[in-house]
C-alpha cells in the first residue's frame, strides 16, 4: 500500500467537509493510504507570500519537514497549498544557497529542511500509483450522462516550470481523469482563466465578474457542472451563484462539484456520507444523471 | 511636481532595490511587449490593473506612486503572464515583491493584516467552528491534529515578520 502525509491545508477542515470526506474515501478505496501528521500549519499561500516571500517559504519548508521526518511524500487536495509547498520544494532542492537562508531560519524551530520528498497534487497520485486503468476498473457507477466542465484552477498548472503538473496551454490530466469516470470533459471559452478567486475580499467587484464569465461560458457550452480541485475556487464559484442572483440579478444554477467527489460516487459511496449539504448550488440535477 | 516626488531616489535605485528582493530579481529584463496585460484576466475585467503598466512605472522610478497605489493589490496571483513571458520576468513574484515593499512601507489591506493574526494566534488561516467539528464528527471525519503554531511564532520572530508586522505596539 502507498502511504501519503495528508496536507489539509486551512479551507478544506474548516469550510469544505465535503472535500475532505470524498478525497478521504475514494483515495482509501483505490488502496492510497493517509496519514495525518500534527505540527502542520497554513501552507503559506499568496496572501502571506504577499506579506513576505521569505517568512513564507520557510513556513512552507518546516511542513515539508515534518513530511522528511516522518518519512513520507505529501498529498494536497487544495491546489493553492500543492502550489505553496512544491513550488518552496523546487527551489529548495535547486538553489542551495535559498536552502542555506531557510535552514538558518528553521534552526529556530528545531528543523532543517533535507529535500528528500516530494510534494504531489492528489491528481499526480490518482495518475501514477493508482492508474487510469485501476480507476475505470473500480467505477461501479459510471458517469456516462454527465457533461462535466473541468476547472483544474491556475495553482495546479502554473508556474509549470515550478510544477511540472502538465503542459501550461492543453494540460490533458484532469480531462482524462474525469474521463476515466464515463463522464465527458467538453470544451468551453476560457477554460483555463483564473477564477478571480483571491481577490474576494480585497476587490470583490472584480472577483464577481471573472467568476460570472467561469460561470456563463460553462452555461453557454452545456455544462452539467463544473468540477473543481481547489477549495477556493470551489467557493468562489458556488457562493459566487448567490451573490451573482443579488449583483447581476441572474440564476444559473449551475452546480460546483469537486472531483473528489465525481470520483466517490462514480466508486459507489453513497452521496449521504458525502456532506452535500455543504454546497449553496444543489447538486440534485448531477445525482438524478448518477443514479 | 511636488516636493515629495523630487525628494524620489533616482530611476536606478529603485529598480535595484527590486532586484534585490525575493521575487523581484527578474524585473529589469521587460521590454514591455503587453503579452502579460494581454494574458491577465484581471486587465480584462478592470482598468485598474495592468501588469505592464506597473512594471513600466516601476522601471522608471515611480516608486512612491507604485507602491502607494492601489494597482499591485490587483494581481490575482493566476500566473498566467508568468507563463507567456517572452523575456521570462517572473512577473506575479515581482507583485509579491512589490507588496511586500509596500507592506514594509505600512500599506497594509485590512484583509492582510486579518490573514497573518490568524496564522500567528491559529497557525491558520481559518479557525474551525464549534459547527464544523460536530459536523466532522457527524461525518465520522477524524478529529484534527494539533497545528504547529509555536514552530511558526519561532519562524516569525527569526525572519522579523512579527516586526514588520506589528508597528506602533500593535503586538496581538
Amino acid at each position: 500500500m502507498t502511504s501519503y502525509a495528508l496536507f489539509l491545508g486551512c479551507t478544506i477542515p474548516a469550510r469544505q467537509p465535503h472535500y475532505e470526506l470524498s478525497a478521504r474515501k475514494a483515495l482509501t478505496k483505490l488502496g492510497i493510504e493517509l496519514v495525518d501528521l500534527e505540527n502542520m500549519t497554513c501552507c503559506a499561500p499568496p496572501p502571506l507570500q504577499s506579506i513576505d516571500l521569505e517568512t513564507s517559504l520557510a513556513i512552507a519548508a518546516y511542513n515539508i519537514c515534518l513530511a522528511e521526518e516522518a518519512d513520507l511524500n505529501i498529498v494536497t487536495l487544495c491546489t493553492g497549498c500543492f502550489e505553496s509547498l512544491a513550488i518552496a520544494n523546487h527551489l529548495l532542492k535547486e538553489k542551495p544557497e535559498l536552502k542555506a537562508k531557510v535552514n538558518k531560519i528553521l534552526a529556530n524551530a528545531g528543523k532543517e529542511f533535507k529535500g528528500n520528498k516530494e510534494v504531489r497534487h492528489f491528481l499526480q497520485v490518482l495518475m501514477n500509483d493508482v492508474g487510469v486503468n485501476r480507476i475505470k476498473m473500480d467505477v461501479v457507477k459510471p458517469l456516462d450522462k454527465l457533461k462535466v466542465a473541468a476547472f483544474s484552477g491556475c495553482h495546479l498548472i502554473r508556474p509549470s516550470e515550478l510544477l511540472h503538473f502538465d503542459d501550461p496551454e492543453r494540460p490533458r490530466i484532469f480531462d482524462t481523469l474525469i474521463e476515466a469516470l464515463g463522464a465527458k470533459s467538453i470544451p468551453y471559452k476560457n477554460k483555463l482563466r483564473c477564477c478571480g478567486g483571491l481577490l474576494r475580499g480585497y476587490a470583490d467587484d472584480v472577483a464577481l465578474a471573472i467568476a460570472r464569465d467561469k460561470i456563463i461560458n460553462a452555461h453557454n457550452a452545456g455544462a452539467d457542472c463544473i468540477s473543481t480541485l481547489c477549495p477556493f475556487c470551489f467557493l468562489t464559484l458556488d457562493l459566487g451563484q448567490m451573490l451573482i442572483k443579488t449583483t447581476y440579478k441572474e440564476e444559473y444554477n449551475m452546480p460546483i462539484i469537486h472531483y473528489a467527489e465525481l470520483l466517490s460516487l462514480s466508486l459507489g459511496v453513497d452521496p449521504k456520507e458525502l456532506a452535500l449539504e455543504f454546497h449553496k448550488v444543489k447538486t440534485d440535477t448531477v445525482l438524478e444523471k448518477i443514479s | 511636481m511636488t516636493e515629495e516626488k523630487l525628494e524620489k531616489p533616482t530611476i536606478e535605485d529603485f529598480s535595484r532595490e527590486i532586484t534585490r528582493m525575493l521575487g523581484g530579481e527578474t524585473i529589469t529584463y521587460c521590454y514591455q511587449c503587453g503579452t502579460c496585460a494581454s494574458s491577465c484576466p484581471v486587465a480584462k475585467t478592470t482598468d485598474r490593473y495592468n501588469p505592464r503598466q506597473i512594471i513600466r512605472m516601476a522601471l522608471l522610478g515611480q516608486r512612491y506612486e507604485v507602491l502607494n497605489g492601489d494597482s499591485i493589490w490587483l494581481c490575482a496571483s493566476c500566473y498566467n503572464c508568468q507563463e507567456r513571458c517572452p523575456q521570462k520576468v517572473e512577473i506575479a513574484d515581482v507583485i509579491y515583491a512589490l507588496r511586500n515593499m509596500a507592506i514594509r512601507e505600512g500599506n497594509i489591506p485590512a484583509l492582510y493584516a486579518e490573514f497573518a493574526n490568524g496564522l500567528m494566534s491559529e497557525g491558520r488561516l481559518a479557525p474551525i467552528s464549534k459547527f464544523l467539528e460536530k459536523k466532522r464528527s457527524d461525518y465520522g471525519l477524524p478529529p484534527l491534529k494539533p497545528t504547529g503554531v509555536e514552530a511558526l511564532k519561532k519562524i516569525f520572530s527569526a525572519t522579523g515578520f512579527d516586526k514588520i508586522f506589528f508597528k506602533k505596539g500593535e503586538q496581538p
